[in-house]
Protein backbone atom coordinates (compact mmCIF):
# COMPACT_ATOMS: atom_id res chain seq x y z
CA UNK A 1 0.00 0.00 0.00
CA UNK A 2 2.91 2.13 0.78
CA UNK A 3 4.52 1.24 -2.46
CA UNK A 4 1.65 1.90 -4.04
CA UNK A 5 1.28 5.29 -2.81
CA UNK A 6 5.08 6.46 -3.07
CA UNK A 7 5.42 5.03 -6.72
CA UNK A 8 1.88 7.56 -7.12
CA UNK A 9 3.28 9.99 -6.16
CA UNK A 10 6.82 9.57 -7.64
CA UNK A 11 4.81 9.06 -10.92
CA UNK A 12 2.38 11.82 -10.32
CA UNK A 13 3.62 14.13 -8.25
CA UNK A 14 3.70 17.20 -10.85
CA UNK A 15 0.64 16.25 -12.91
CA UNK A 16 -1.12 16.28 -9.43
CA UNK A 17 0.17 20.01 -9.03
CA UNK A 18 -1.12 21.25 -12.03
CA UNK A 19 -4.23 19.46 -11.87
CA UNK A 20 -4.88 21.24 -7.94
CA UNK A 21 -3.39 24.13 -9.65
CA UNK A 22 -6.01 23.71 -12.54
CA UNK A 23 -8.96 22.57 -10.51
CA UNK A 24 -9.87 24.80 -8.01
CA UNK A 25 -12.27 24.52 -5.26
CA UNK A 26 -14.24 27.57 -6.74
CA UNK A 27 -14.91 26.22 -10.16
CA UNK A 28 -16.31 22.77 -9.39
CA UNK A 29 -17.27 20.10 -11.67
CA UNK A 30 -20.72 18.68 -12.45
CA UNK A 31 -19.88 15.63 -10.87
CA UNK A 32 -18.54 17.48 -7.61
CA UNK A 33 -21.71 19.78 -7.45
CA UNK A 34 -24.02 16.32 -7.45
CA UNK A 35 -21.35 14.97 -5.41
CA UNK A 36 -22.19 17.85 -2.68
CA UNK A 37 -25.83 17.85 -3.16
CA UNK A 38 -26.06 14.22 -2.50
CA UNK A 39 -24.00 14.39 -0.02
CA UNK A 40 -25.66 16.78 1.78
CA UNK A 41 -29.05 14.61 1.34
CA UNK A 42 -27.29 11.80 2.84
CA UNK A 43 -25.56 13.85 5.70
CA UNK A 44 -29.16 15.04 6.39
CA UNK A 45 -30.53 11.83 6.70
CA UNK A 46 -28.21 10.49 8.60
CA UNK A 47 -28.64 13.22 11.46
CA UNK A 48 -32.37 12.42 11.40
CA UNK A 49 -31.90 9.09 11.68
CA UNK A 50 -30.16 10.07 15.05
CA UNK A 51 -31.87 11.96 16.69
CA UNK A 52 -35.27 11.18 15.86
CA UNK A 53 -37.75 9.92 18.52
CA UNK A 54 -39.93 7.81 16.56
CA UNK A 55 -37.81 4.14 16.00
CA UNK A 56 -39.86 3.18 12.80
CA UNK A 57 -38.42 6.72 11.51
CA UNK A 58 -34.86 5.93 11.88
CA UNK A 59 -35.09 3.27 10.04
CA UNK A 60 -36.55 5.21 7.03
CA UNK A 61 -33.91 7.65 7.14
CA UNK A 62 -31.34 4.95 7.11
CA UNK A 63 -32.88 3.77 3.95
CA UNK A 64 -32.26 7.43 2.68
CA UNK A 65 -28.44 7.27 4.27
CA UNK A 66 -27.54 4.10 2.39
CA UNK A 67 -29.19 5.15 -1.15
CA UNK A 68 -27.61 8.37 -0.76
CA UNK A 69 -24.00 6.20 -0.35
CA UNK A 70 -25.12 3.86 -3.51
CA UNK A 71 -25.38 7.09 -5.51
CA UNK A 72 -22.02 8.66 -3.94
CA UNK A 73 -20.84 5.39 -5.56
CA UNK A 74 -21.65 5.38 -8.56
CA UNK A 75 -20.07 8.71 -9.14
CA UNK A 76 -16.94 7.36 -7.84
CA UNK A 77 -17.39 5.18 -10.80
CA UNK A 78 -17.81 2.32 -8.08
CA UNK A 79 -20.86 0.60 -10.00
CA UNK A 80 -20.61 -2.84 -8.72
CA UNK A 81 -19.70 -1.69 -5.10
CA UNK A 82 -23.07 0.71 -5.42
CA UNK A 83 -25.31 -2.37 -6.45
CA UNK A 84 -24.12 -4.34 -3.73
CA UNK A 85 -24.93 -1.62 -1.46
CA UNK A 86 -28.49 -1.00 -2.76
CA UNK A 87 -28.93 -5.26 -2.40
CA UNK A 88 -27.26 -5.75 0.66
CA UNK A 89 -27.98 -2.72 2.93
CA UNK A 90 -31.41 -1.17 1.58
CA UNK A 91 -32.11 -4.85 0.68
CA UNK A 92 -31.81 -6.91 3.52
CA UNK A 93 -30.05 -5.02 6.56
CA UNK A 94 -33.01 -2.75 7.26
CA UNK A 95 -35.55 -5.15 6.55
CA UNK A 96 -33.93 -7.29 9.74
CA UNK A 97 -33.51 -3.47 11.31
CA UNK A 98 -36.61 -3.06 11.31
CA UNK A 99 -37.95 -6.99 12.23
CA UNK A 100 -36.04 -6.33 14.97
CA UNK A 101 -37.64 -2.86 16.31
CA UNK A 102 -41.19 -4.72 15.67
CA UNK A 103 -40.36 -8.06 17.12
CA UNK A 104 -38.82 -6.01 20.37
CA UNK A 105 -42.40 -4.00 20.63
CA UNK A 106 -40.92 -0.57 19.97
CA UNK A 107 -43.12 2.01 20.11
CA UNK A 108 -45.05 3.10 16.69
CA UNK A 109 -45.39 6.75 18.13
CA UNK A 110 -42.65 9.57 19.53
CA UNK A 111 -41.02 8.05 22.68
CA UNK A 112 -39.77 10.27 24.56
CA UNK A 113 -36.81 8.19 26.62
CA UNK A 114 -34.85 7.64 22.65
CA UNK A 115 -31.92 9.27 24.05
CA UNK A 116 -29.83 8.51 27.19
CA UNK A 117 -28.96 10.94 29.69
CA UNK A 118 -25.40 11.60 28.20
CA UNK A 119 -26.49 12.83 24.80
CA UNK A 120 -24.90 16.10 25.83
CA UNK A 121 -21.83 14.27 26.62
CA UNK A 122 -21.77 12.20 23.42
CA UNK A 123 -22.70 15.70 21.20
CA UNK A 124 -19.63 16.58 22.90
CA UNK A 125 -17.52 13.90 21.91
CA UNK A 126 -19.09 13.76 18.04
CA UNK A 127 -18.38 17.51 17.61
CA UNK A 128 -14.51 17.34 18.80
CA UNK A 129 -13.91 14.70 16.67
CA UNK A 130 -15.98 15.90 13.39
CA UNK A 131 -13.77 19.00 13.94
CA UNK A 132 -10.37 17.18 13.98
CA UNK A 133 -10.92 14.77 11.03
CA UNK A 134 -12.31 17.31 9.10
CA UNK A 135 -9.88 19.72 9.67
CA UNK A 136 -6.89 17.13 9.06
CA UNK A 137 -8.46 15.60 6.39
CA UNK A 138 -9.18 18.96 4.44
CA UNK A 139 -5.58 19.71 5.27
CA UNK A 140 -4.24 17.01 4.22
CA UNK A 141 -6.02 16.13 0.81
CA UNK A 142 -6.56 19.76 -0.13
CA UNK A 143 -4.80 19.17 -3.44
CA UNK A 144 -4.99 15.30 -4.64
CA UNK A 145 -7.41 14.69 -7.73
CA UNK A 146 -9.15 12.09 -8.61
CA UNK A 147 -9.18 11.21 -12.39
CA UNK A 148 -12.33 10.04 -13.00
CA UNK A 149 -12.20 9.87 -16.61
CA UNK A 150 -11.66 6.72 -18.52
CA UNK A 151 -12.74 3.60 -17.81
CA UNK A 152 -14.33 2.64 -14.25
CA UNK A 153 -12.45 1.71 -11.65
CA UNK A 154 -15.07 -0.29 -10.16
CA UNK A 155 -16.69 -1.64 -12.96
CA UNK A 156 -17.90 -5.23 -12.30
CA UNK A 157 -15.11 -6.73 -14.61
CA UNK A 158 -12.01 -4.95 -12.82
CA UNK A 159 -13.62 -5.73 -9.22
CA UNK A 160 -14.57 -9.77 -10.47
CA UNK A 161 -10.89 -9.75 -11.75
CA UNK A 162 -9.31 -8.32 -8.46
CA UNK A 163 -11.64 -10.23 -6.62
CA UNK A 164 -11.28 -13.83 -8.28
CA UNK A 165 -7.42 -12.77 -8.84
CA UNK A 166 -5.62 -11.52 -5.88
CA UNK A 167 -8.47 -11.75 -2.85
CA UNK A 168 -9.68 -15.82 -3.51
CA UNK A 169 -8.62 -16.55 -0.02
CA UNK A 170 -10.20 -14.19 2.04
CA UNK A 171 -13.56 -14.91 -0.23
CA UNK A 172 -13.51 -18.15 0.78
CA UNK A 173 -12.73 -17.39 4.28
CA UNK A 174 -15.95 -15.19 4.42
CA UNK A 175 -17.92 -17.74 3.02
CA UNK A 176 -16.80 -19.98 6.14
CA UNK A 177 -17.84 -17.06 8.09
CA UNK A 178 -20.77 -16.26 6.96
CA UNK A 179 -22.16 -19.59 7.31
CA UNK A 180 -20.55 -19.49 11.05
CA UNK A 181 -22.99 -16.18 11.31
CA UNK A 182 -25.64 -18.45 9.89
CA UNK A 183 -25.37 -21.35 12.40
CA UNK A 184 -24.61 -18.69 15.42
CA UNK A 185 -27.75 -16.75 14.81
CA UNK A 186 -30.33 -19.36 14.68
CA UNK A 187 -28.67 -21.28 17.60
CA UNK A 188 -28.90 -17.84 19.26
CA UNK A 189 -32.83 -17.64 18.19
CA UNK A 190 -33.68 -21.13 19.19
CA UNK A 191 -32.24 -20.69 22.90
CA UNK A 192 -35.45 -19.92 24.45
CA UNK A 193 -37.50 -22.36 22.50
CA UNK A 194 -35.33 -25.33 23.93
CA UNK A 195 -34.89 -23.57 27.39
CA UNK A 196 -39.12 -23.22 27.66
CA UNK A 197 -39.40 -27.13 26.60
CA UNK A 198 -37.09 -28.14 29.46
CA UNK A 199 -38.44 -25.79 32.05
CA UNK A 200 -42.16 -27.83 31.26
CA UNK A 201 -40.46 -30.98 30.84
CA UNK A 202 -38.26 -31.22 33.98
CA UNK A 203 -37.43 -27.58 36.26
CA UNK A 204 -39.44 -25.32 36.80
CA UNK A 205 -38.13 -21.44 36.00
CA UNK A 206 -40.02 -18.51 37.09
CA UNK A 207 -38.98 -16.84 33.77
CA UNK A 208 -40.75 -19.42 31.70
CA UNK A 209 -43.62 -20.33 33.90
CA UNK A 210 -45.93 -17.99 31.81
CA UNK A 211 -44.69 -19.64 28.47
CA UNK A 212 -45.52 -22.80 30.05
CA UNK A 213 -48.65 -22.19 31.50
CA UNK A 214 -49.75 -20.64 28.01
CA UNK A 215 -49.10 -24.68 26.34
CA UNK A 216 -50.41 -26.53 29.20
CA UNK A 217 -49.62 -30.01 29.32
CA UNK A 218 -48.14 -30.80 25.90
CA UNK A 219 -45.28 -30.96 26.41
CA UNK A 220 -43.77 -29.91 23.08
CA UNK A 221 -42.26 -26.69 22.37
CA UNK A 222 -44.82 -23.81 22.20
CA UNK A 223 -45.61 -22.51 19.04
CA UNK A 224 -43.65 -18.69 18.29
CA UNK A 225 -46.94 -16.81 18.98
CA UNK A 226 -48.23 -18.66 22.16
CA UNK A 227 -44.77 -17.74 23.41
CA UNK A 228 -44.63 -14.04 22.61
CA UNK A 229 -47.94 -14.15 24.28
CA UNK A 230 -46.31 -16.00 27.22
CA UNK A 231 -43.04 -13.98 27.53
CA UNK A 232 -45.06 -10.77 27.46
CA UNK B 1 -13.12 15.48 -8.57
CA UNK B 2 -11.27 16.63 -4.82
CA UNK B 3 -10.67 13.75 -3.07
CA UNK B 4 -11.38 16.15 0.10
CA UNK B 5 -15.17 15.42 -0.91
CA UNK B 6 -15.82 12.73 -0.08
CA UNK B 7 -13.06 12.09 2.59
CA UNK B 8 -15.10 14.91 4.59
CA UNK B 9 -18.54 13.31 3.89
CA UNK B 10 -16.98 10.06 5.08
CA UNK B 11 -15.69 11.83 8.26
CA UNK B 12 -18.91 13.65 9.26
CA UNK B 13 -20.94 10.57 8.69
CA UNK B 14 -18.46 8.78 11.01
CA UNK B 15 -19.07 11.26 13.78
CA UNK B 16 -22.76 11.32 13.08
CA UNK B 17 -22.65 7.53 13.72
CA UNK B 18 -20.12 8.02 16.59
CA UNK B 19 -22.92 10.41 18.64
CA UNK B 20 -25.71 7.93 17.85
CA UNK B 21 -23.49 4.80 19.40
CA UNK B 22 -23.12 7.15 22.68
CA UNK B 23 -26.34 9.02 23.02
CA UNK B 24 -29.54 6.28 21.94
CA UNK B 25 -30.72 4.23 24.67
CA UNK B 26 -32.56 1.54 22.57
CA UNK B 27 -29.92 -1.34 20.98
CA UNK B 28 -31.09 -1.47 17.90
CA UNK B 29 -31.17 2.16 17.36
CA UNK B 30 -27.11 1.96 18.32
CA UNK B 31 -26.71 -1.06 15.82
CA UNK B 32 -28.17 1.47 13.60
CA UNK B 33 -25.12 3.73 14.69
CA UNK B 34 -22.96 1.02 14.00
CA UNK B 35 -24.03 0.82 10.46
CA UNK B 36 -23.66 4.35 9.68
CA UNK B 37 -19.70 3.97 10.83
CA UNK B 38 -19.51 1.07 8.90
CA UNK B 39 -20.82 3.07 5.38
CA UNK B 40 -18.44 6.24 6.50
CA UNK B 41 -15.39 3.63 6.06
CA UNK B 42 -16.71 2.28 3.17
CA UNK B 43 -16.60 5.60 1.54
CA UNK B 44 -13.21 6.36 2.61
CA UNK B 45 -12.12 2.81 1.11
CA UNK B 46 -14.21 3.22 -2.13
CA UNK B 47 -12.94 6.84 -2.95
CA UNK B 48 -9.38 6.39 -2.29
CA UNK B 49 -9.36 2.85 -4.46
CA UNK B 50 -10.88 4.90 -7.49
CA UNK B 51 -8.04 7.42 -6.34
CA UNK B 52 -4.76 5.00 -6.35
CA UNK B 53 -6.11 3.02 -8.70
CA UNK B 54 -6.28 5.78 -11.61
CA UNK B 55 -2.45 6.82 -10.31
CA UNK B 56 -1.01 3.94 -9.46
CA UNK B 57 0.58 1.50 -12.12
CA UNK B 58 -0.12 -1.43 -10.95
CA UNK B 59 -4.03 -2.17 -8.31
CA UNK B 60 -4.81 -5.10 -6.47
CA UNK B 61 -8.16 -3.26 -6.39
CA UNK B 62 -7.79 -3.58 -2.69
CA UNK B 63 -10.16 -1.08 -1.33
CA UNK B 64 -12.99 -2.38 -3.10
CA UNK B 65 -12.30 -5.94 -2.27
CA UNK B 66 -12.44 -4.48 1.61
CA UNK B 67 -15.25 -2.94 1.05
CA UNK B 68 -16.83 -6.05 0.17
CA UNK B 69 -15.80 -8.05 2.82
CA UNK B 70 -16.56 -5.24 5.12
CA UNK B 71 -20.25 -5.19 3.60
CA UNK B 72 -20.39 -8.91 4.24
CA UNK B 73 -19.12 -9.18 7.74
CA UNK B 74 -21.59 -6.42 8.63
CA UNK B 75 -24.56 -8.26 7.25
CA UNK B 76 -23.16 -11.24 9.76
CA UNK B 77 -22.52 -8.66 12.26
CA UNK B 78 -25.93 -7.17 12.27
CA UNK B 79 -27.67 -10.76 12.43
CA UNK B 80 -25.81 -11.97 15.25
CA UNK B 81 -26.68 -8.77 16.95
CA UNK B 82 -30.16 -8.54 16.09
CA UNK B 83 -30.00 -12.87 17.53
CA UNK B 84 -28.52 -11.01 20.58
CA UNK B 85 -30.89 -8.44 20.97
CA UNK B 86 -34.27 -10.92 20.70
CA UNK B 87 -32.63 -12.86 22.90
CA UNK B 88 -32.34 -9.98 25.34
CA UNK B 89 -35.87 -8.62 25.15
CA UNK B 90 -36.58 -12.51 25.67
CA UNK B 91 -35.06 -12.88 28.49
CA UNK B 92 -35.20 -9.32 29.76
CA UNK B 93 -38.50 -8.15 28.92
CA UNK B 94 -36.68 -4.88 27.38
CA UNK B 95 -34.24 -3.77 24.43
CA UNK B 96 -32.98 -0.56 26.78
CA UNK B 97 -29.20 -0.62 27.20
CA UNK B 98 -29.04 1.51 30.35
CA UNK B 99 -31.14 -0.58 32.08
CA UNK B 100 -28.73 -4.27 31.49
CA UNK B 101 -26.38 -3.14 34.00
CA UNK B 102 -25.85 -6.06 35.62
CA UNK B 103 -22.26 -6.38 35.76
CA UNK B 104 -22.26 -2.42 36.67
CA UNK B 105 -20.20 -1.42 40.10
CA UNK B 106 -22.05 -1.05 42.86
CA UNK B 107 -21.77 2.39 44.94
CA UNK B 108 -24.28 1.76 47.56
CA UNK B 109 -22.85 2.36 51.20
CA UNK B 110 -23.95 -0.65 52.49
CA UNK B 111 -22.64 -2.84 49.67
CA UNK B 112 -22.46 -6.06 50.92
CA UNK B 113 -26.16 -6.85 50.88
CA UNK B 114 -26.85 -5.67 47.28
CA UNK B 115 -23.65 -7.04 46.17
CA UNK B 116 -25.34 -10.56 47.25
CA UNK B 117 -28.60 -10.27 46.51
CA UNK B 118 -27.53 -8.88 42.86
CA UNK B 119 -24.81 -12.27 42.79
CA UNK B 120 -27.79 -14.07 43.51
CA UNK B 121 -29.76 -12.68 41.03
CA UNK B 122 -27.00 -13.28 38.60
CA UNK B 123 -26.40 -16.87 39.79
CA UNK B 124 -29.70 -17.37 39.21
CA UNK B 125 -29.86 -15.98 35.28
CA UNK B 126 -27.07 -17.97 34.74
CA UNK B 127 -28.90 -21.01 36.29
CA UNK B 128 -31.29 -20.01 33.47
CA UNK B 129 -29.04 -19.40 30.71
CA UNK B 130 -27.03 -22.73 31.68
CA UNK B 131 -30.76 -24.76 31.36
CA UNK B 132 -31.20 -23.17 28.14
Amino acid sequence: MTLAATACLLATGPTTRTAAETHGFLSPTGVEIAFVLVGLVTFGAALVTVTTRQLVHAALWLVVTLGGLAVEYLLLTAEFIAWVQVLIYVGSVVVLLLFGLMLTRAPIGRSPDADSGNRWAALTVAVAAAAALVWVVVDAFRTTWIDLDGPAAGSTEATGASLFQNWVLPFEALSVLLLAALVGAIVLSRKAKAAAATAAGSTPDTRSTPATGSTPGTGRTPAPGSEKEGTR
Amino acid sequence: MHLAYPAVLSALLFCTGLYGVLARRNAILVLMSVELMLNAVNLNLVAFDVWLSKTAEETLHSGQALTLFTIAIAAAEIGIGLAIVLAVHRNRGTADIDKLRDTAERHDPDGTDHDALTAEQSGEAQKAEATA
